[in-house]
């Protein structure tokens, strides 16, 4: 049993209710007719796909169907944290390497 | 160039979905003949089942400012529940908390195009009723072991502590989903997609029956 927080729900639910939804906070360009095909190319398929902390946009499919994203580890599978879209996330990767 | 100018329709369209004259509404279970099946099946068990058959139940979505929720409380006849996974259940009217911004309501069958009526007459802002009674269907499970069967069914936890009367919560259940609500320490509502009906229905029986099943007309 793997279980995930639900930050609408407010308890945690069994991980077959949810589904990951890849990188969070990828913002739409706000004018996409005055991208370059690099640009646009780059928001439409170009994901990071770091090994440790990363940010996930999950969604709660099987219960209220709300999305919300997840701080996670992707190479131990520890989440450090979960908070709803909009919010910022509190444990970041330590950018100096 | 078009001389039609658009305007933004006030009148808001609601239809009755109830069938009238010779139509008569079935069930999704109505092939099981669960009435027979009450009569002369099993008459003591483990688990009862009862299909609240018909209901009418409607979605409502908004993000209710403090004046729509009053409004709300007038035309429903009770609040709306604003906790997460709470639930009210009354005579004639049931609120399910479904998400931060959407409640299921169920009501009698024939009350539903009434209250929809009433509610979008009475009602405005941003918001969305739609009318989900012909989608859905609902059953009513109880019982001394009504839990062993849920347990084989759904991965939330069903102790009474985690799980008190009035909480609702939306899960997996048997490969399918249902909106899961306890109604008392032993019975509890189900309420499933009509196109999966059957299917539950096919697996509460053979989830059941090593506690003996007991149909409830
Ligand atoms: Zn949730």
């Amino acid at each position: 049993m793997f279980h995930i927080y639900c930050p609408h729900c407010c308890e945690y639910r069994e991980e077959e209710e949810f589904h990951a939804s890849g990188q969070a906070h990828i913002p739409r360009p706000l004018d996409p007719d005055a991208c370059t095909d690099k640009e646009w190319g780059e928001f439409m398929y170009f994901r990071a796909n770091p090994r440790g902390i990363h940010h996930e946009l999950w969604v709660h499919g099987a219960g209220c169907r709300k999305y919300f994203n997840i701080t996670r580890n992707t190479h131990t599978y520890e989440i450090l944290e979960v908070y709803k879209v909009g919010e910022k996330p509190s444990v970041v990767a330590n950018e100096a390497k | 160039m078009s001389d039609v100018t658009v305007e933004a329709m006030e009148g808001k369209v609601v239809t009755n979905q109830l069938p009238t004259g010779a139509i008569v509404g079935e069930s999704p279970l109505h092939h099981s003949d669960l009435a027979s099946i009450a009569e002369k099946g099993p008459q003591q068990g483990g688990v009862h089942f009862h299909e609240r058959k018909l209901k009418g139940l409607l979605t409502l979505r908004c993000t209710p400012s403090v004046e729509q929720l009053s409004l709300i409380e007038s035309l429903l006849g009770v609040a709306l529940p604003m906790q997460p996974l709470t639930s009210v259940t009354a005579d004639a009217i049931s609120v399910r908390w479904m998400s931060p911004d959407e409640w299921l309501i169920i009501v009698d069958g024939e009350q539903a195009f009434e209250l929809e009526t009433r509610f979008q007459e009475k009602f405005s802002g941003h918001y969305a009723l739609v009318n989900i009674s012909g989608g859905t269907t609902i059953f009513e499970v109880s019982g001394s072991h009504v839990v062993d069967m849920l347990k084989k069914s759904t991965p939330v936890d069903l102790h009474a502590s985690e799980f008190p009367v009035g909480k609702v919560v939306s899960t997996v259940f048997a490969k399918s989903g249902a909106t899961i609500c306890r109604l008392a320490d032993e019975k509890f509502e189900l309420v499933v997609r009509r196109s999966f009906a059957d299917y539950l229905w096919l697996w509460i029986q053979d989830a059941s029956r090593e506690y003996g099943l007991v149909v409830k007309a």
